[in-house]
């Protein structure tokens, strides 16, 4: 008989993750996400002055901070016709791509690891076999028998004092866990060597925005000006200071989370089996080598894959009204119609949904009703998944462009390492991987674009940022924008309509909507739903694996997601509200 | 008795040392404003003091705390905040999920019942019975009460938890309204910032743990060691102000010079916080250093006190100070203007002290995390 089960919370995200499913046969055999809190920051943007709504919109998100600052400053500027100076590109691919590698290693080992580690295990490992595990894998210095030892003594003491504390209360011990107890020890050493990593890289936020999190941008480039003379710019210290970062995140990147990542992976070669998802994948592109509105350039490149058809990339259009509409059929909205492109969209909140406290959103499990504050955007009225995973598949597929052979030896070597082909990718490990692997790629490209950029001021250009269109005067009266990001978690839209040097209407199409979306009009489900489907639950009340598929997409939502059971009535307390 | 062991005795088992240990009590000492005479305190206090069971609940919010949290910086505070408190609940950082995670909070409550602290980030949606903030399938508003009734002390982290910040901006769809509007028998600290310093937050909770008792707090509820000052008192900048030498558009000649950011729209004169001081992760800049003009995230209604402009124009008037009529022609009075200024200021903190005093004395009882 199938059993429905909610976890609610999901946490180890960022915001409020609600999921109900229902479980057959040790399967999940249907499942539904939805979003549970809102603070609508549309509406709160109206009326607004254009060159502040990147604070504003940046506060959506403190833990994929800045990219929507990024976004926001991209579509003022694309309605606005600004052109920003090179060094502003520069510094802003610079804070991008330190962005990825801190969020992602943050997210591999504070977020996703637990899932795969069972931390008290550590306890048993022999710290010498531990020594000889991580010294085959790496030339990380710390690899020793005695840094082991100590680690595993502070583990000990802390697991004996009876106050467990974040690690209280998990599913410790469960049959899922299938590393041995030397990997775990080396995974516990790592997750604290990346806690006390993490608060390094973002220094260079702090030096061009100021602070991390919610570091400072400027429609019309950057505020931190380029001196090298002046001792309150960025000057010779600063420059040694973002170099003495990178080669640091470079060599934590590659000698501790990617050789991890692959170690860990090994174990876990079942779970390329499952979460594959809608297998429709999207990417705006990002990264410009020109400037934003040369996708050409794109070191990220953008397209979209259908069917797992890795023999074509489709364009994608941002401005094309056909191509990006938000569904609200199955969402707590009032619009006026479902299927709007986001230059038209709308957000007229209307809740309908039962009355809190509740045990579920929907008594009957069949979800017919609106469920989630999420909206659905489909690309063409199709679900796709954005994300690393669909950002690789994309460089993979996409023969001509700038970044495919990079990507694909990167891509190839790892499918290599784990003895799995190409379509082990369309799965929870490849979501997983595909992040590791792009932030090996984003370090590099780091050090690149820090390279370029002291070479531009070395050539004697310090400008940072464009001036000739900041005075409302000099603005159209009438006109609209388009800024897009690929963030952390995938394709960021941010869709601008200015009238009379306020905003008239702002539409934000985040990665969270897109993977984390409920039903739309066609009953297609979003990402996160399809990919649980199928997953395996050795102990249903204990679901492990159904928050390893959710954990791979990194959901990121200031709401809830949602997942239930259309037939039984009877549901579980499991992870249950009451 | 592994429970009760202290603090101390938990940094030593890891490793730390003794001399790293008072290095680390001297600078807590420091950072909470008070005199080398109290380092032995705080380390007396740690030395025989139980790790301090936390439940963090993140309500209406973006999670900007506790990631600003995670970078706290001195060497073994980053250490000392995952492991002088037991976190027994924080949805970000925690490994359980689902009902695990919530009877987890429940068990701490239970144990400890008078003994935790409730530390909040994010706003409280109450409109419409609270139904744009539901976790676990109650409001947000039940769960704050409920966790509030026998919380030792409230920790409001962060501009959303005490002001509402960009929640409760107009029009505040969500009904979003900061604790102190729900919880008023409670002692609440008040730490504002979008997000606060790292440094702040451990230093709030060192506070706590040495002292048994709220740090000295304003009228606002905020502590004074990190709030007494605003960021334009400590501004590097600030010399350039008083001389009248102002940046007129980014990356001009000023700019790069280091001159003051009032023109392009600085709210450090109207903002109460340690940015200037303290500066951001591990000291390494703040926003005016940067470049950008501080918008004033730690003052209530930040996003809506510019009355409709934006961020970037410039205050009407500087407390305390009235240039900003003539704003534009300042630089030629400058040194005249500064002089006169200085005791305008000196007069404006002296009364500011003295209202802060009173309040404080007034509310000492509700102030004392013992009764």
């Amino acid at each position: 008989m199938a059993e429905r089960i909610v976890v609610d919370p999901v946490t180890r995200i960022e915001g409020h993750l609600r999921v109900e499913a229902k479980v057959e046969g040790g399967k999940i055999v249907d499942a539904v996400s939805a979003g549970t809190m809102i603070r609508g920051l549309e509406i709160i943007l109206r009326d607004r002055d254009p060159r502040d709504a990147w604070a504003l919109v940046q506060r959506i998100c403190g833990v994929c901070t800045t990219i929507h600052a990024l976004a926001s400053v991209r579509s003022v500027e694309d309605a606005l016709k600004i052109r920003i100076p090179k060094n502003a590109e520069l510094i802003r691919n610079i804070m991008f791509t330190a962005l990825y590698v801190h969020d992602h290693v943050v997210h591999f080992y504070h977020l996703h690891a637990p899932d795969w580690v069972d931390i008290p295990n550590a306890l048993k490992a022999d710290p010498a076999a531990t020594a000889q595990l991580a010294q085959s894998i790496s030339r990380w210095p710390k690899s020793t028998a005695g840094y082991f030892k100590d680690v595993q003594t502070k583990l000990k003491t802390f697991v004996d004092s009876g106050q467990l504390g974040i690690f209280a209360n998990a599913y410790w011990g469960h049959p899922a866990y299938k590393l041995p107890p030397e990997a775990n020890l080396m995974a516990v050493a790592h997750y604290l060597e990346a806690l006390s990593w993490q608060k390094e890289i973002v220094k260079i936020h702090t030096i061009f925005g100021g602070k991390n999190p919610h570091p400072n941008y400027v429609v019309g480039g950057m505020t931190a000006p380029i001196d090298i003379n002046s001792d309150n710019a960025v000057n010779i210290e600063r420059f040694n200071m973002i170099g003495k970062l990178i080669d640091e995140a470079m060599e934590f990147v590659e000698q501790v989370y990617v050789p991890d990542l692959l170690a860990i992976a090994s174990f876990y070669k079942d779970s390329a089996a499952y979460g594959g998802g809608v297998g429709n994948f999207l990417c705006y592109g990002d990264l410009p080598t020109t400037h934003i509105n040369d996708p050409s350039g794109f070191l990220f490149p953008r397209g979209v894959i259908l069917n797992k058809n890795l023999g074509e990339v489709l364009d994608v259009d941002p401005r094309d009204p056909e191509q990006i509409l938000e569904y609200t059929d199955h969402s707590w909205y009032k619009n006026s119609k479902s299927g709007l492109h986001p230059w038209e969209g709308e957000t007229n909140i209307n809740y309908t949904g039962p009355k809190p406290p509740y045990k579920t959103l929907d008594e009957s499990g069949a979800f017919n009703q609106a469920y989630s504050w999420l909206k659905s955007p489909r690309w063409r009225e199709k679900s796709v998944e954005v994300g690393p995973l669909a950002r690789m598949l994309v460089a993979y597929a996409k023969k001509d462009c700038k970044a495919h052979d990079l990507v694909k030896s990167e891509v190839d070597k790892v499918l290599g390492g784990l003895g799995v082909g190409p379509e082990a990718l369309f799965s929870t490990l490849g979501r997983t991987a595909a992040r590791g692997i792009e932030t090996k790629l984003c370090a590099t490209w780091l050090k690149q674009f820090f390279n370029e950029l002291v070479a531009n001021v070395k050539n004697g250009d310090q400008t940072t940022f464009n001036k000739e269109r900041w005075e409302p005067s000099t603005w159209e009266k009438d006109c609209k924008g388009v800024g897009i990001a690929e963030a952390p978690r995938g394709a960021l839209g941010h869709w601008s309509h200015i009238q009379n040097g306020k905003i008239a209407n702002y539409q934000c199409v985040v990665p969270t909507t897109w993977n984390g979306s409920p039903k739309d009009h066609k009953n297609q489900r979003g990402a996160i739903e399809a990919a649980l489907i199928g997953t395996p639950l050795a102990k249903p009340e204990e679901p492990v694996e159904l928050l390893r598929t959710i954990h791979s997409f990194d959901p990121c939502l200031a709401c809830a997601a949602h997942l239930t059971d259309t037939e039984n009535q009877e549901i579980t307390t499991i992870d249950v509200l009451r | 008795m592994a429970k009760e062991e202290t603090y101390y005795q938990y940094l030593e088992r890891r490793g730390v040392s003794r001399r790293d240990f008072l290095k680390f009590c001297t600078v807590m000492a420091a950072s909470l404003g008070l005199s080398a005479g109290s380092v032995p305190k705080i380390a007396e206090a740690l030395e025989t003091k139980k790790r301090i069971p936390v439940i963090w609940r993140h309500l209406v919010e973006c999670t900007c705390c506790t990631e600003s949290f995670i970078r706290s910086h001195h060497p073994i505070a980053a250490d000392i905040l995952l492991n002088m408190i037991s976190l027994d609940y924080d949805e970000t950082l925690m490994v359980a999920a689902g009902e695990r995670a919530e009877e987890a909070a429940r068990k701490s409550m239970e144990e400890n019942k008078g003994n935790y602290i409730l530390a909040v980030e994010g706003a409280v949606s109450t409109k419409d019975g609270g139904i744009y903030c539901v976790l676990g399938g109650r409001s947000s508003v039940e769960i704050l009460k409920e966790e509030a009734k026998n919380a030792k002390a409230i920790i409001a982290w962060g501009s959303c938890a005490v002001n509402g910040c960009i929640a409760a901006a107009n029009p505040n769809p969500s009904g979003s309204v900061p604790v102190q509007e729900i919880i008023k028998d409670k002692p609440i600290i008040n730490v504002p910032g979008c997000p606060p310093i790292a440094e702040v937050m451990a230093g709030v909770i060192t506070h706590l743990l040495t002292f048994d008792r709220l740090p000295e707090l304003d009228r606002e509820g905020r502590p004074k060691a990190f709030y007494g000052h605003r960021i334009h008192d400590k501004c590097n900048r600030r010399a350039y102000f008083d001389a009248g030498m102002f940046v007129e558009s980014f990356d001009d000649e000023g700019a790069k010079q280091g001159w003051c950011l009032y023109k392009v729209g600085c709210k450090g004169p109207n903002t109460y916080n340690s940015c200037a001081n303290m500066q951001w992760n591990g000291g390494v800049s703040y926003d005016i250093k940067s470049g950008h003009p501080c918008i004033g995230c730690s003052e209530k209604g930040f996003w809506d006190n510019t009355g409709g402009e934006s961020f970037y124009t410039h205050l009407a008037e500087v407390p305390g100070m009235h240039i900003g009529m003539n704003v534009d022609k300042f630089g030629v009075a400058a040194v005249g203007a500064a002089a006169v200024g200085a005791a305008v200021h000196a007069g404006f903190s002296a009364f500011t002290k003295k209202a802060q005093d009173k309040a404080a004395k007034g509310g000492s009882d509700k102030d004392s995390l013992g009764g």
